[in-house]
């Protein structure tokens, strides 16, 4: 019986870490599920959904070659809600405002004490460097109305910082 | 009346361009009644295009009536639809009776004009806007065998929004 495992692999970026995991991957009998990669500061990230026959430590053990060749640090979790537990985003909310300590705490604070479930946040920095400007794009699932979620991020709003709460409409078809 | 099957990806049906109707007969009323019977007895669908039910042929249902706040044109079939023009775009989550389980944000024009036949063959033309508008075009890109999943952007693209993206991700005006 398979179990999914969460992989997690991070090291300074070098060009074709991503075809060498994953052929290691292919090569070792695992499927591959859900995966979420970037490049983050100079960094990059793996995140990525395993399944395999083999137990969670043969599967550090076949990685480990690549891992030392390529400088990755390498994490493995067992996961225990497998693929497809998609939960789709209904509340996106974007936030700009001048960089500065803790803009991403107070905002997912408030979110948080209203029950807002965050399920995909990105956020960047740009701007010129001695003004820089943070960007956040966060979406979630939240059962307040737009209305209540506005209100409670209207305190933040009244410093500076620019938030915008908009509807995820789904479309079916 | 029939629930039709709905095909599902990686059939090789949905991957090709549809035929354009032209004899308006009692089969082209037959084949839309069982496609709206079709939609409306899956999830929520807002509109199903003819060659989701392995019918290749240039034919839509659309309807956003009953969603609150959307400005809409009520019930449409939508026979050998062309867009005329197209102005602006927007991100938008999209999922597909096609395509089970996954949803992905889509780059869609927000403003078209289209030119469409109804049943009896009446050539008609409609301004639309917002969701409707991306119905359309989701709906559309089914008759030139495209699925949303070939036009998913990243999720941070969202990020750039107020960069100038390229009319290139936007559908041809029309499929020749
Ligand atoms: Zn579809």
């Amino acid at each position: 019986m398979s179990e999914w495992n969460l992989l997690t692999l991070v090291g300074a970026d070098r060009p074709g870490i991503v075809a060498r995991v994953t052929r290691v991957l292919y090569e070792f009998g695992c499927n591959l599920g859900e995966a979420s990669m970037t490049r983050l500061g100079g960094n990059f990230a793996i995140m990525l959904m395993v399944s395999s026959a083999r137990s969670p430590g043969e599967i550090l053990d076949a990685l480990k070659p690549v891992a030392e060749t390529l400088g990755l640090r390498i994490h493995l979790d067992p996961s225990t809600g497998g693929l497809h537990q998609h939960l789709t985003p209904n509340v996106q909310v974007r936030v700009f405002g001048a960089d500065r300590a803790g803009i991403v705490a107070e905002v997912t604070e408030i979110l948080a004490a209203q029950g807002f479930n965050i399920l995909e946040l990105d956020s960047d920095v740009a701007g010129e460097s001695n003004r820089p400007l943070y960007i956040m794009n966060i979406q979630g699932y939240s059962d307040q109305t737009l209305e209540s979620l506005i209100e409670a991020l209207a305190p933040l709003a009244a410093r500076g910082i620019s938030i915008d709460v908009t509807p995820v409409d789904l479309l079916i078809g | 009346m029939a629930i039709l099957k709905v095909l599902k990806l990686p059939d090789p049906r949905l991957k090709q361009v549809s035929a354009p109707v032209e004899s308006f007969d009692q089969a082209v009323r037959d084949l839309v009644a069982d496609l709206e019977e079709t939609r409306l007895a899956g999830p929520a669908a807002v509109g199903i295009a003819a060659p989701q039910v392995g019918v290749l042929r240039r034919i839509i249902i659309v309807d956003v009536s009953t969603r609150p706040k959307t400005p809409n044109h009520g019930h449409l079939v939508l026979i050998n639809p062309e867009i005329l023009h197209w102005e602006g775009f927007a991100i938008g989550r999209e999922g597909c009776l096609s395509v089970p389980d996954y949803t992905g944000n889509v780059i869609r024009a927000t403003h078209i004009r289209l030119r469409a036949q109804d049943l009896d063959g009446v050539e008609h033309l409609y301004e639309m806007e917002g969701f409707e508008a991306r119905a359309v075009q989701h709906e559309m890109d089914h008759l030139d065998g495209l699925l949303f999943v070939d036009r998913v952007v990243s999720r941070r693209t969202d990020l750039y929004r107020r960069q100038v993206h390229q009319p290139a991700v936007f559908p041809r005006v029309k499929a020749q």
